[in-house]
């Protein structure tokens, strides 16, 4: 069971983002379909392959609107894929974007494909706004009235609260089993490991801080503009927050646990519009097309936790994922753990130097032990870029390889909580050459 | 069953009788007089029989159903009583196809256009393929026409006068569909059942439309005399009865005899046959030729274009770019930030959205329009167009580098206005595959490109060009490489000419007016607001060396001003911020107009006529064609050499040369002008 992947070798290509971009109380002027082909056609033009000479498409999106059924095909032949190239969307909530890699990988894995174009995309900022359920009842019921007196007496019937929309993106966010929101299990995080306010948005801080230095630095280079119809163009991600302070933060309320909670809207992931797209290669395509290679997909890992404590899904999946590549945590250089909330990733780092936990949970001898902070997360996460839910599971894994090229490293690990209760882990190695 | 040259009747098993019309030795339908002569002779068969219980006339082409009538038989009637009563003949026949006791259906898929849809709208019903192809309309009056048919009569007695003459007045044509909501046709439909929708209507399923009773009013005679007032004053802002006598005519035989009864046809035919003699609708026709002319360039070269990258998103380059990706072409556009793209992408959308109508096909041209500020297309490109700013060494640099990237045989071009493509090729190591693509401003309304060839350029190279730029069914004019090409060489001097006539003190409202009087869409002044004043001092700094011209002070004083137009809101003209011209009132001016306009045409052809000595274009038929296309010169005078000619190339020149010597400007320099 334990047993390492077997198969074809794995190799990430090329990949590229568009600029998070943080959803303004209005729907975005672009749709989760526009996002991923405003990069993918760029990522595609650069390639000295064509479009059509993919094997397969697999985006992940977790809200596509109506008119976009099955996202993937939509967008791959919105990107010129042609009408033989098959595609299908995917959806793992907030790990959709991983998700759709990993199937990507299956793909090269089994030898199905040569070459897969896969990531994610989500405009957050769209998700629809619903009829409420006595609205629906009221207009079958008009709809159905056969003649005008039925009709009149339907009407009569109408109530101003029936407008009361249902916001979406909020029921999206609520784990139905458990009855909590997002936000609400990453309170669960902090009062389990005793995380305080000032540990969260300090880790906010440094998180806006981080990206900051990385946008100054040049170093977001797998980001590529969007433009809108309007005449808008976006070349930054632009959630961050240069001016914010601890005070800033400090000042914040807590916004799902009302009164006495430490989760703020400072100190959690933003509501943001964005796609990541990765281009999966076999070692055939690699050599066929002279690709050059970003880094070596080994494997990944999926585990289910308590939905309560949605947010350890990371600790789960990566101890797991390790394990089975008989892996230490000292053979990872560095890390991407996304930051659905900064209580939920310091409660993950909490339960891996915890002993008892890691004895009693994770089936390990002792504590998994300390993440260097100088190796997590370094260039910022989605605290201060925002969590577009369908991209982000993409977007640590194509930063991750970017780091281990910039930092001359080996091995790295992108893991991201799932709501509804489940982590996974990528396991990456940097590599620049294949040889036939 | 009796064989006829362009017809072929197919009965089915339902007794209808299909009709199709298949022109012999042509590609598509047109009418002459044998193809109204065999269908003559097919209505004898029809009237004499009840085998039929209806017929379906139909293309046997593979595009369209008539393109209208054979045009190359306008310049073959003897005088007007021929043409005449060969339009009242073919009245008669389409009188005798209403008349029939079956029912009478046209199937129309493709085009549908002057006599096409004359001969449909004689039948009982009209069934249209509701694609982009189909396109129905009466566009007599861009040949200096009006329908001769019973298209001036059937239409307004089936939609109404507002609706079709809305169309007639205009030419315009409209898609299946929009011709299904204004009563046109009676149904629209996906090509899957354009068969059974016809057989349908020839079996009489369902009732023929007819007209609305408030459409029927209006063609009552009170409401006529109203109706033609308000059209006659609408149609007098647009152009005027002495150049465009037709659409008026078209308006007054119907105020007089409104649409029942032969009276109408009559006259019809008869003003019709009248307007063929004018010397608007000589000059028309012969656009409309030379316009074929320049469609028939670049057939032979087996030149494919798929992918376009165009370098710079300014104006030109964006919009170039846009209107390659509205044609179908998968389009890369380069420049160095983001910022610079982002209002190409904004006006491509306005253009796609006006063009294309639907969502999903404007997001399709969306998605082929890449912006790449990297420059990714370059070696997938099949033609790379150069549109930056005129700078000689940022072009070659650019040109030097483009020429390692891109794919062999992909064409290299630049959009150059000015600087001659010898200077910009000398640092190439191929220089032959540098050609010139000169597009005019605005790209979406400018039918003309120029195709520039240097001394070095390949002729295949060119060729590939031409075949280019009638696949994004632009107009191609091979031009020789000297300084302004055709185009702009010929405007300099008028502008800089209406700029003298500025400093001698005449108003530019009355400059203006008198070259909008003689033809022109605008006025020379309003001309160079649009163009830019800084494009055209540049322009003219250039072409100052190689014409002898200087730049006038007056220019460079509104440059220094920041005044550079339309663009920056204020020129010569202000402007609102919408680009609109604030119009001042037009001032008195106690001389006729046409002393004003004489002086401007005769500078613009006396560059005319020196573009033809140095064989800029190779004949004067071309260069009337690029005038009309390229600059929209009056068309009804048929471009500067056939204006010359109708007034009398000599005579013209003694005029210019008197008018130079009454300005003690020096005349010894002058060439005789001559049509080459």
């Amino acid at each position: 069971m334990m047993e390492k992947m077997k198969g074809r070798d794995v190799y990430l290509i090329d990949g590229a983002r568009t600029p998070f971009l943080k959803a303004r109380s209005k729907p975005g002027t672009l749709s989760a379909s526009d996002l991923a082909v405003q990069v993918g056609r760029e990522l595609l033009a650069r390639q000295p392959f064509s479009p059509t000479d993919l094997g397969e498409v697999v985006i992940g999106c977790v809200m596509p609107s109506p008119e976009e059924a099955n996202i993937a095909r939509i967008i791959a032949l919105r990107l010129g894929c042609g009408k033989a190239v098959p595609a299908w969307t995917v959806q793992r909530n907030c790990a959709s974007g991983m998700q759709a890699i990993d199937s990507a990988m299956k793909d090269i894995l089994t030898g199905r494909h040569d070459l897969v174009l896969a990531g994610g995309t989500e405009a957050m900022s769209r998700a629809p706004l619903l009829y409420n359920e006595s609205m629906v009842n009221w207009l079958a019921g008009l709809w159905s009235s056969k003649n005008f007196v039925d009709k009149l007496k339907q009407i009569i019937k109408f109530r101003p609260r029936y407008l009361a929309p249902v916001i979406s993106l909020l029921k999206g966010l609520t784990d139905p089993i458990v009855n909590l929101s997002m936000g609400q299990t990453a309170e669960n995080l902090a009062y389990r490991f005793g995380i305080t306010r000032e540990e969260m948005d300090l880790f906010s801080l440094e998180s806006h801080r981080r990206i900051a230095l990385a946008q100054d630095n040049h170093l977001l280079n797998e980001v590529l503009p969007v433009f809108s119809t309007t005449g808008e163009y976006f070349v930054e991600d632009d959630g961050v927050r240069r001016d914010t302070t601890l005070e800033k933060l400090a000042s914040l309320k807590p916004i799902f646990d009302k009164k006495f909670g430490n989760v703020t809207a400072g100190n959690s992931s933003q509501v943001t519009d964005g796609a990541a797209l990765v281009l999966l290669a076999s070692k055939e395509a690699v050599l066929k097309y002279k690709l050059p290679v970003l880094a070596r997909i080994i494997d990944t890992e999926w585990a289910g936790v308590d939905p309560a404590e949605m947010g350890l899904g990371p600790v789960y999946s990566t101890t797991q994922l390790l394990k089975r590549c008989q892996l230490q945590r000292e053979d990872i250089d560095y890390w991407e753990i996304n930051e659905a909330f900064a209580a939920q990733v310091l409660g993950c780092l909490a339960a891996w130097e915890d002993d008892e936990y890691c004895r009693e949970n994770l089936g390990l001898p002792s504590a998994f032990g300390k993440i260097d902070p100088n190796r997590l997360n370094i260039d910022g996460g989605a605290v201060a870029l925002g969590h577009p839910v369908g991209a982000s599971g993409a977007r640590i894994i194509l930063h991750l390889a970017h780091v281990l090229k910039r930092e001359n490293a080996k091995r790295g690990v992108a893991t991201i909580c799932i709501g509804g209760g489940q982590g996974g882990a990528m396991l990456i190695e940097n590599m620049s050459e294949v040889r036939s | 069953m009796k064989k006829y040259n362009h017809w072929r009747l197919e009965p089915n098993t339902d007794h209808i009788l299909w009709l199709y019309f298949d022109r012999k030795n042509a590609s598509v339908n047109t009418i002459n007089q044998e193809v109204m002569e065999e269908l003559s002779d097919i209505l004898d068969t029809i009237e004499s029989t009840k085998e039929y219980e209806g017929v379906v006339i139909a293309s046997a082409k593979k595009h369209g159903f008539v393109a209208g009538a054979d045009i190359s038989q306008f310049g073959q009637f003897k005088n007007i009583e021929e043409a005449i009563n060969l339009l009242r003949k073919g009245q008669l026949i389409f009188d005798r196809i209403e008349n029939l006791k079956i029912a009478t259906v046209a199937l129309i898929d493709g085009f549908c256009l002057g006599g096409g849809l004359e001969l449909a709208l004689a039948c009982r019903y009209r069934v249209a393929e509701d694609g982009p192809k189909t396109r129905l309309g009466l566009p007599e009056v861009k040949l200096g026409i009006h329908p001769g048919w019973g298209g001036t009569v059937r239409l307004p007695r089936l939609i109404g006068a507002p609706n079709a003459f809305n169309m007639i007045l205009s030419g315009h044509t409209i898609s299946g569909k929009a011709a299904a909501k204004l009563g046109i046709v009676d149904v629209s439909v996906p090509k899957r059942h354009l068969v059974t929708a016809a057989n349908y209507y020839a079996l009489q399923s369902a009732k023929p439309r007819i007209i609305t009773k408030m459409n029927q009013v209006i063609n009552n005679k009170l409401s006529r005399t109203l109706l033609s007032t308000y059209l006659r004053k609408k149609l007098h802002e647009k152009v005027s009865p002495e150049h465009y006598p037709a659409p008026f005519q078209v308006i007054d035989n119907w105020e007089q005899l409104g649409v029942n009864g032969t009276e109408p046809m009559v006259k019809e035919a008869q003003t019709c046959g009248k307007l063929f003699f004018s010397e608007t609708s000589e000059n028309l026709v012969r656009v409309f030729f030379l316009q074929e002319r320049l469609k028939s360039l670049g057939k032979e070269s087996r030149f494919e274009a798929k992918h376009v990258h165009v370098v710079g998103a300014g104006t030109m380059g964006g919009d170039i770019a846009a209107w390659c990706a509205l044609q179908g072409m998968r389009v890369t556009l380069q420049d160095r930030e983001a910022k610079f793209i982002a209002p190409a992408i904004k006006r491509a959308y306005a253009l796609f959205k006006d063009k294309l109508k639907e969502p999903y096909l404007v997001q399709k041209a969306m998605d082929r329009l890449v912006p790449d500020i990297e420059g990714f297309g370059i070696p997938h490109a099949d033609i790379i167009i150069e549109a930056i700013f005129e700078n000689l060494a940022a072009k070659q640099a650019l040109f030097k580098e483009l020429e390692t990237q891109a794919k062999p045989n992909a064409i290299l071009a630049t959009n150059t206005s000015s600087i001659p493509l010898d200077d910009i090729n000398s640092v190439m190591q191929t220089p032959e595959r540098l050609v010139g693509i000169h597009f005019f401003n605005p790209v979406p309304k400018m039918l003309l490109v120029e195709i520039v060839s240097g001394a070095h350029t390949a002729a295949n190279v060119t060729e590939n060009a031409i075949a280019f730029t009638r696949k994004i069914d632009r107009l191609p004019l091979p031009v020789k490489s000297l300084p302004g090409f055709l185009v702009n060489r010929v405007l300099m001097p008028y502008l800089l000419e209406s700029v003298t006539l500025l400093d001698e003190g005449i108003p530019m409202t009355v400059i203006d007016k008198a070259m909008v009087d003689f033809g022109m869409p605008m006025g020379p002044i309003a001309l160079a607001d649009a163009v830019g004043l800084d494009v055209c001092l540049s322009v003219a700094t250039y072409l100052g060396g190689f014409l002898n011209t200087t730049v006038p002070p007056r220019l460079t004083a509104l440059i220094n001003q920041g005044k550079l137009g339309r663009k920056t809101g204020e020129g010569f003209y202000k402007y609102t911020k919408a680009g609109k011209q604030i119009k001042p009132k037009v001032e008195e001016y106690g001389k006729p107009l046409t002393d004003i306009s004489d002086r401007l045409v005769l500078r613009m052809l006396d560059q005319s006529f020196a573009c033809l000595r140095d064989g800029v274009v190779a004949d004067a038929d071309l260069l009337d064609a690029g005038m009309i296309f390229g600059t929209g010169f009056a068309p009804f005078r048929g471009g500067p050499m056939r204006y010359a000619k109708t007034r009398g190339v000599h005579e013209l020149f003694e005029l210019f040369v008197r008018l130079q010597q009454e300005r003690h400007e020096k005349t010894d320099e002058l060439i005789e002008w001559e049509l080459i």
